[in-house]
């Protein structure tokens, strides 16, 4: 484990030993795709309400660290243990059934199906009834369909005004940009997550929704109980939302700590604008 | 919601239906009223219609297209699971109503063991169906790995290894290329159904409490989940979607409403054979899925019934098929030419052409007038003097029908001057290819009519009859 500047969140470790308070523990991942390391020896703790956020320049392997975690990928080395349990090389769907949600940089939205029907599809692990049962309309089949769009709604009305009742029978192709980035997340809420990675969340925002954005992802810390991941350009956000930012840079994690600290450390800097040339001068 | 649309808002999205344009005067009355029908009430309406047309002299002939059309009808619903809901392209479809036919004919008929088995109707059809099924998840395994164009190659493989497999192994059990004969009829509740009357409703209910089942599937947890993966694979499983277990429920599911069609078919049919189960009977369901529109029950089941009809009905006698090409062109001129002036203009020049080509191949040679137009009826003596039919009438509509091809592909090339100044000689030439050779060759003309229809279905409307336009992701 990581022991270098880990700025103490509001919740640290309740019980030392193997991190029971935490939620998430990469240790040492490593990941290959044939010759080329994407990740290597990374380590990575998030814990209970915490809110971590990811930072490198592009190809710094952000992504690829989502993926792996939710079971896109199977790391070629080290280990990654949700709530205790390890999760490396299991189906990305049995990861998101266990409470690991996430939101994609490119949307990734059920695009030709309705705004209500996104959400209740992400319901599909926490309802069993078979295809029979619902046909018949047995008792639970109904009894899961009910509790499926309460929770839709429930997820929805997150969003107040902008995913309003009216848009519910809308397809999802319909909805805007910003819409669509925020549907994603109430998506990802229907799977009731313990733990929520968002990709690029504010990506293409104007000033004002990303605003909304940085403050949602504070409520929905608070108000769902949950740990959140989140990659992010945009420095304000990752400024105001953050308890503790790690910055990657070529697969490798180059700091960890509070906003502050990682925007001034010198390997951020140099990894975002290059090497200092009196640095480089003196190096020659 | 009585104030004006808020455009910053998106309500001016979410308003989308109440700016919706109609037809004028009472066709848009008209319009409002259907779209206020809902589907239940249509299904049930469209259910009691189809059964009420023997009632109304329905018979012979046009009884068996029917029953032909609601099967593939029948076929088409099943095979919207997996290709219009769950994004799977299942090329090897034609074998699952392969094995629900072999299935049933191999326990309802004297071919296995010295006395045949002969089960009930209602413990086989289950049989048949649930061991589909199974082969439905047999087939469907390699789709947990393969998507898109290499699940089409395997699953084509295997529809062909259907069609070899019945044709040359064990013989004395499956017939060979003889196929099996003499299934017993299917009986209800005592009744035996042995009238083509009785198929045609029989084929009928049960058209109707399949699609009534697969509605009830398409909005449940299953249904959603089969158009998630359709959608986003990925996305699906990182919501929780078991993709793999899905895309199988989807074959088993599919396979199961095509054994239903195949024991059916086998039961009317009193026998079946290989040919009954081949590649071109798939491009048939294919054919009536998308252009009743992939993805919609309804629409999976009218686009079967209109090719079916077509393709088994209309253009088998020269006169209705004749009405259809005729039809077909006088509509797509009237919708796609404008201004009307034109319309005129190449109506007028294509008669006008007509007759005076006519009058100048009698005047040289009687021989190039001397055919009889392979149309009949009043579009035959219409016609008379005004398409001409030479003597050797096969070798000339050859050269004809090469020459159109080359028109047609002119035609698409050049612009619109040029289109309208080519459109009367292309028409004229069409209605000669017609008459001389088309008419007369239904076995090669139906295939050629539906392939064309198609592409001008793919043209006006993409997502077919009753289809919903998709949009596809950019990534």
């Amino acid at each position: 484990m990581s022991t270098k500047g880990i700025m103490a969140g509001p919740a640290g470790p309740e019980d030392g030993g193997d991190g029971g308070g935490s939620v998430l523990n990469l240790s040492s991942l490593s990941l290959s795709f044939g010759g080329l390391r994407a990740l290597s020896e990374l380590d990575l703790r998030v814990g209970d309400g915490e809110i971590v956020s990811l930072i490198g320049p592009n190809g710094a392997g952000k992504t690829t660290v989502f993926n792996v975690i939710t079971g896109v990928y199977e790391p070629s080395a080290g280990d990654v243990v949700f709530a205790g349990k390890s999760i490396a090389g299991l189906a990305p769907h049995s990861i998101a059934r266990m409470g690991v949600a996430r939101t994609f940089q490119s949307l990734r939205l059920f695009l030709n199906m309705s705004v209500m029907e996104n959400v209740l599809a992400a319901t599909y692990g926490k309802t069993k009834a078979m295809p029979l049962e619902s046909v018949l309309r047995l008792p639970r089949a109904r009894r899961e369909e009910r509790e499926a769009r309460e929770l839709a709604a429930d997820v929805l009305s997150f969003f107040g005004q902008r995913l309003a009742g009216y848009r519910w029978d809308q397809p999802a192709y319909s909805l805007s940009y910003a819409n669509r980035r925020r549907l994603e997340i109430a998506r990802a809420l229907a799977t009731q997550p313990r733990l929520l990675l968002l990709d690029e969340p504010a990506a293409g925002m104007n000033p004002a929704e990303t605003h909304e954005i940085t403050e949602l992802i504070a409520r929905l810390c608070t108000e769902r109980d949950l740990a959140i991941v989140v990659i992010e350009h945009d420095m304000h956000v990752v400024a105001s939302c953050s308890n503790r930012v790690v910055a990657l840079d070529h697969g490798v994690k180059i700091a960890e700590g509070g906003f502050d600290h990682v925007a001034n450390h010198p390997a951020v800097v140099e990894a975002y604008l290059g090497r200092d040339p009196e640095a480089l001068s003196d190096a020659g | 919601m009585s104030k004006a649309p808020q455009v910053g808002a998106d309500e001016w999205v979410a308003r989308e239906t109440h700016r919706r344009e109609y037809l004028p005067s009472w066709l848009g009355h008209a319009q409002r009223l259907a779209e206020q029908i809902g589907w239940w009430p249509r299904l049930l309406a469209a259910g009691l219609a189809a059964a009420a047309l023997p009632l109304l002299g329905l018979g012979g002939f046009l009884l068996q297209v029917g029953i032909d059309a609601l099967v593939d009808a029948l076929l088409a619903v099943g095979l919207n699971i997996m290709v219009g809901w769950t994004g799977l392209l299942d090329l090897g479809y034609v074998a699952f109503f392969g094995c629900g036919a072999y299935g049933f004919a191999l326990v309802s008929s004297g071919q296995v063991g010295p006395n045949g088995i002969h089960l009930p109707s209602y413990l086989s059809i289950p049989l048949v169906m649930l061991a589909t099924a199974a082969l439905g998840l047999l087939v469907g395994l390699p789709s947990r790995r393969l998507v898109g164009d290499y699940l089409a190659i395997v699953t084509l493989f295997f529809g062909e290894a259907f069609f070899e497999f019945t044709n040359n192994v064990a013989p004395a059990t499956l017939g060979g290329p003889n196929g099996i004969v003499g299934i017993d009829p299917i009986s209800i509740f005592g009744h035996q159904i042995t009238t083509n009357a009785g198929y045609y409703l029989l084929l009928v209910v049960v058209l109707v409490l399949t699609m009534a089942v697969l509605r009830l599937l398409e909005f449940s947890r299953t249904g959603r989940a089969w158009r998630a993966v359709r959608e986003d694979p990925l996305a699906a499983g990182s919501m929780t979607v078991a993709v793999d277990r899905v895309k199988l429920m989807a074959f088993a599911s599919g396979a199961a409403v095509a054994a239903l069609a195949g024991t059916i078919f086998a039961a009317q049919q009193i026998s079946v054979f290989p040919t009954d189960f081949d590649t071109p009977y798939l491009i048939l369901i294919y054919a009536g899925l998308i252009l009743g529109g992939a993805g919609s029950i309804a629409g999976a089941a009218t686009g079967a019934l209109v090719v079916m009809v077509i393709y088994d009905g209309l253009l088998r006698s020269p006169t209705d098929s004749g009405y259809l090409f005729y039809g077909l062109i006088l509509l797509t001129l009237l919708a796609k030419l404008r201004p009307w002036r034109r319309l005129g203009l190449v109506l007028a020049a294509t008669v006008a052409l007509g007759f005076a080509v006519h009058a100048i191949a009698a005047a040289i040679s009687p021989r190039a007038v001397a055919g009889s137009p392979g149309s009949t009826g009043w579009i035959a003596s219409a016609l008379h003097d005004w398409v001409i039919v030479p003597a050797n009438a096969t070798v000339a509509g050859n050269y004809g029908f090469v020459a159109l091809v080359c028109l047609l592909i002119a035609l698409v090339q050049v612009g619109p001057r040029w289109r309208t100044i080519l459109l009367p000689p292309t028409l004229y030439l069409a209605a000669f290819v017609w008459e001389t050779r088309l008419s007369v060759e239904p076995a090669i003309t139906r295939q050629l009519m539906i392939g064309a229809i198609l592409i001008v279905m793919m043209i006006a409307r993409p997502q077919g009859l009753l289809g919903q336009r998709r949009v596809e992701a950019i990534t």
